[in-house]
């Protein structure tokens, strides 16, 4: 991989991630992983329609199975506190906003939703018993076809309605470009399914290992749901193995564990088959998009029109800001956006790595590269010319934005020179070889936190906060973080996370970890040192005369200023204070500057590639990523997030596409076999730079998100790179080789 | 061989009592009796299972439906090799079983009778880790760490394989398993340094 960096200033490219031992031994221990005395196995029994009711379940076969210890379902399953409130009438459809009350009722809103769960003392026999139970229903007539019923979509009632301007000025522009976009569903897959492990210490205290982004955000939903107090529930989250967004939220696997534990007074232990996880835990949503643009014939743009829907699901509503970009990424005069959603018989929808601007940047970025064309214009030169220096919709100015040094590094390093300006017309070993590039946006705010330190004699610096990580390496960049602050080793520094017993930490999603956790681990370092120095004028003899300000603190010494022979390490001091230890809480509030500063991290995608002329196979030459996410904490895994979100946006790009049979509103592709994720032969060389400039607004980190704009306009950029070497605009996700012969 | 001979005369046996009670029988009671064979049947269908994994022998008594992937998971508490698919489509579950690699989910634990099985947690040397594991952190060849050990297990046959003699030849050999997290060019790295023996750039 390229080393190449607009500034190097504080990487430390030996850098590895901490957690990296206990990952390649397989002693990482993820939620559905622990050994648990007396554990049960739970599985579901799935609807096969997509809409109707239930009306009769045959359990007997099922019951008498052996090793069956109950099957849990609408009839018998116990009172679950929270549901009260939520549920309508029987049988009465309507949307609840806490998603679906798992065996709450005999209504079925979506194909594979969760209505039965069966409990045996091995998971064999549990497979086998749910196989043997019988379910009849009253069928009702789904809605699955997202393209023809576009026309029932809804205004969801927020975002997305927008003008700045003339309405529609792109039609009266002297160039102009219109455009419909289409993206099908793609699901998360994480490789580790959702899982989770429930044990009743008592009756009122519950014990949960869950596969979560958030720790903290889960307990709040079970203690909401079983009506305990939060401190009553501990979520435990060790590893994930990857989410990409689909552990946000607590899904109806969750409390339906909790709930069979408590019935049967038992832990039980339940994981998804890989088939349930295209089922019940959300997808990025279908969207379809239609954008007109127009410009001046020098190409100054004048007007952007961006009218998008996406699905939700009939029992609740899902919305992303997809036409967020159009507002606020390039400069324009006149913007006008509307954002529907329609409710279809499908299991909702949730945010998917880049969410929004992800789907909003593959119709604008193509828009924009078709308009280029139609200009006669270079693309990036058509960007530099409407290059927003301030936010085009508040005229507020960006804590930073480097996005200019972002189409720079990135020109050079793909050979942008080599782009053919006409379509179709360069060949590189018989191949058709195109080059096109896309830009990445999404917001980079700073949430509240809190995390704890703790000083020890022994010289170890221990931090806890209840976030997770689920794969970024937030462990590795709170180290490093820790580390140059205290001016410590890093393997003097633990960072501990996953359990809700630790200090209110974020929820990990949009990016924002870093920042709001690292933002209170530099508290914690700050305060820790003016208490050194006040431990050390307290109890250390030779500082009794020193005021603090008269005292440094450096690489884990206090020292006199004017005599640095009065030198004290910090485990001594510790020690002579007679305490076992130091110990620091700090909490950071969000960042609350939003009428003084717009906040985003930035990225641009370029890509070359080779398509088939015959077959229209394509071939990805190169990637090069360039990241305007502030300053690079963590070197080595910023640029696997910058790699691994490559890799998600050629997927989304090439492969993914949740197939559906809309007489039946199934799935039909719900396997990783069938299901195309990128494998490791489709993935090129991929250069990832970064201008790593710091933030010192956002957070004293100085970094901003780096795992969204991974992501986001990687598949515009791959587009625009299948139109130059073929002519062939492809508007509709994926690009498959039968959309180019 | 000659004990499964005998368990399958004993599953043989049951069936066919059932059966002649089925002629003999009315339907209600039938049904009972049925539940009644397949409570016995399900007790004398466990198999005798002589295994070794990483170098401890085990003498198991287990249903022939259990996959090798949920012996170690569930039964010998092995959780290093995951669970991806349990349909042979991710290559999370990759195990050495007699030196090659396989995918575990797609092997009942009695075939694998009499046979060595390596996996994850088998292969460094006490706190040494084997040089395949060393490479993955120097490459950082993961993100998440879920794919990870079916990826090295993977990656240490590829190289013994002789499949890993350019990077192209790499990526095809190591295909089988899916890194949602994307960590591919790192992982060709890691192999690709392991194979010339050494650390690259
Ligand atoms: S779990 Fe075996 S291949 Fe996926
Ligand atoms: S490291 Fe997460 S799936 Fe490979």
């Amino acid at each position: 991989m390229d080393k190449n960096y607009f500034f190097e200033d504080t990487i430390t490219a030996d850098e590895k991630r901490v957690d990296g031992v206990a990952k390649v031994t397989g002693a990482a221990t993820f939620s559905a992983e622990h050994t648990i005395p007396g554990l049960t196995y739970a599985v579901f029994v799935c609807s096969t329609i997509a809409r109707g009711t239930i009306k009769n379940m045959v359990l007997a076969k099922a019951k008498n199975a052996p090793g069956v210890i109950d099957i849990i379902y609408y009839l018998n399953c116990p009172v679950v506190p929270g549901y009260t409130s939520e549920i309508k009438e029987k049988n009465q459809r309507e949307r609840v906003l806490n998603g679906l009350n798992v065996f709450a009722d005999n209504i079925v809103y979506s194909n594979g939703q969760p209505i039965a769960l069966v409990i045996a003392d091995t998971w064999e026999r549990a497979v086998y018993a749910a196989s043997l139970v019988k379910v009849e229903y009253i069928e009702e007539k789904p809605e699955t076809d997202f393209d023809n019923l576009m026309q029932k979509a809804e205004a969801p009632g927020w975002g997305g309605t927008y003008k700045r301007g003339d309405e529609d000025a792109y039609k009266k522009a002297e160039v102009m470009i219109e455009n419909e976009y289409s993206i099908p569903a793609e699901t998360h897959n994480p490789i580790e399914p959702h899982a989770t492990v429930a044990v009743w210490e008592k009756n009122d205290k519950l014990v949960v290992y869950d596969k979560t982004q958030g720790p903290k955000s889960t307990q709040g939903d079970l203690a909401l749901l079983f009506g305990l107090k939060r401190e009553n529930i501990q979520v435990i989250t060790e590893f994930v193995g990857g989410a990409f967004g689909c552990a946000l939220r607590t899904w109806p696997h969750t409390p339906a564990a909790c709930i069979a534990a408590k019935k049967i007074g038992r832990p039980v232990k339940l994981v998804l088959t890989r088939e349930q996880m295209f089922t019940m835990v959300g997808y990025r949503p279908i969207s379809w998009q239609k954008i007109g643009i127009g410009a001046s014939r020098d190409g100054k743009l004048t007007g952007i029109t961006h009218h998008a829907i996406s699905n939700t699901s009939r029992y609740e509503q899902f919305s992303e800001s997809i036409v967020d970009p159009s507002q606020n990424l390039h400069d324009c005069p006149n913007v006008n956006t509307s954002y529907k959603t329609l409710a279809l018989d499908i299991n909702t929808p949730i945010w998917m790595r880049g969410p929004g601007p992800a789907t909003g940047c593959f119709a604008l970025e193509s828009a924009l590269d078709e308009l280029a064309y139609k200009l006669n214009m270079d693309p990036i030169e058509l960007r530099l010319k409407n290059y927003a220096e301030v936010h085009p919709q508040n005229k507020l100015p960006w804590t930073s934005k480097h996005l200019k040094e972002c189409y720079e590094l990135g020109r050079e390093k793909i050979g942008w020179h080599n782009r053919p300006s006409v379509p179709g017309t360069l060949k590189e070993n018989g191949m058709l070889t195109g080059y096109g590039m896309g830009v990445g946006v999404f917001w980079a705010g700073r949430s509240s936190a809190t995390a704890r330190g703790t000083l020890y004699a022994d010289g170890m610096f221990v931090l806890q906060s209840a976030i997770s990580d689920m794969g970024p390496g937030t462990t590795t960049a709170m180290v490093s973080i820790a580390a140059e602050q205290m001016g410590l080793p890093p393997d003097k520094i633990r960072f501990e996370l996953g359990n809700t017993d630790f200090p209110t930490g974020p929820t990990q999603g949009g990016s924002g970890s870093t920042t709001a956790v690292g933002t209170a681990v530099t508290l914690i370092c700050e305060a820790m040192q003016v208490s050194l120095k006040e431990m050390a004028i307290e109890s250390v003899p030779g500082f009794k005369n020193y005021k603090p300000e008269e005292l440094d603190y450096k690489n884990g010494k206090v020292s006199a200023k004017t005599n640095s022979s009065t030198s004290i390490s910090y485990t001594d001091i510790i020690k002579q204070s007679g305490k076992p230890e130091l110990q620091v809480s700090k909490s950071t509030e969000s960042f609350a500057q939003r009428d003084k500063y717009a906040m985003n991290s930035f990225s641009a995608h370029f890509v070359k590639l080779h398509v088939h002329p015959v077959t229209g196979v394509i071939t990805l030459k190169k990637i090069v990523a360039v990241a305007d996410c502030g300053r690079v904490i963590s070197e080595t895994t910023a640029r696997s997030q910058m790699v691994g979100g490559a890799v998600g946006g050629i997927g989304m790009a090439m492969h993914e596409e949740t197939l559906m049979d809309h007489h039946s509103g199934r799935y039909i592709n719900a396997n990783l076999a069938d299901y195309h994720v990128p494998v490791n032969a489709d993935i090129p060389a991929i250069d990832v730079l970064f201008v790593n400039k710091p933030d010192n607004i956002i957070s004293p980190t100085g970094a901003k998100g780096i795992g969204e704009i991974a992501l986001v306009g990687v598949a515009p950029a791959v587009a625009n790179a299948v139109y130059n070497a073929t002519g062939k605009r492809i508007t509709r996700l994926p690009i498959t080789p039968d959309k180019l012969i | 061989m000659n004990n499964q001979d005998q368990k399958d005369s004993r599953r043989d046996f049951l069936k066919k009592t059932t059966a002649m009670a089925a002629l003999t029988i009315s339907s209600p009671v039938l049904v009972k009796a049925g539940q009644h064979d397949e409570k016995i049947a399900s007790f004398f269908e466990k198999m005798d299972l002589k295994i070794e994994v990483n170098g401890v022998a085990h003498q198991l008594s287990v249903e022939p439906r259990v996959t090798l992937l949920d012996l170690l998971r569930e039964q010998l508490h092995l959780t290093g090799t995951k669970k991806g698919c349990d349909h042979g489509q991710c290559g999370a579950c990759t195990v050495h079983v007699d030196g090659k690699r396989i995918n575990s989910c797609l092997s009942l634990a009695v075939m694998n009778d009499g046979k060595k099985v390596t996996t994850i947690e088998g292969i460094a040397d006490g706190d040494n880790l084997h040089p395949m594991q060393e490479a993955f952190i120097n490459h950082d060849g993961f993100q998440c760490g879920y794919c990870t050990p079916g990826q090295i297990m993977s990656a240490i046959a590829c190289v013994q394989e002789g499949h890993a003699n350019s990077r192209e030849e790499i990526q095809e050999f190591m295909s089988g398993n899916i890194c949602r997290c994307g960590a591919y060019p790192h992982i060709v790295d890691a192999v690709m340094e392991v194979k010339k023996g050494g650390k690259s750039s």
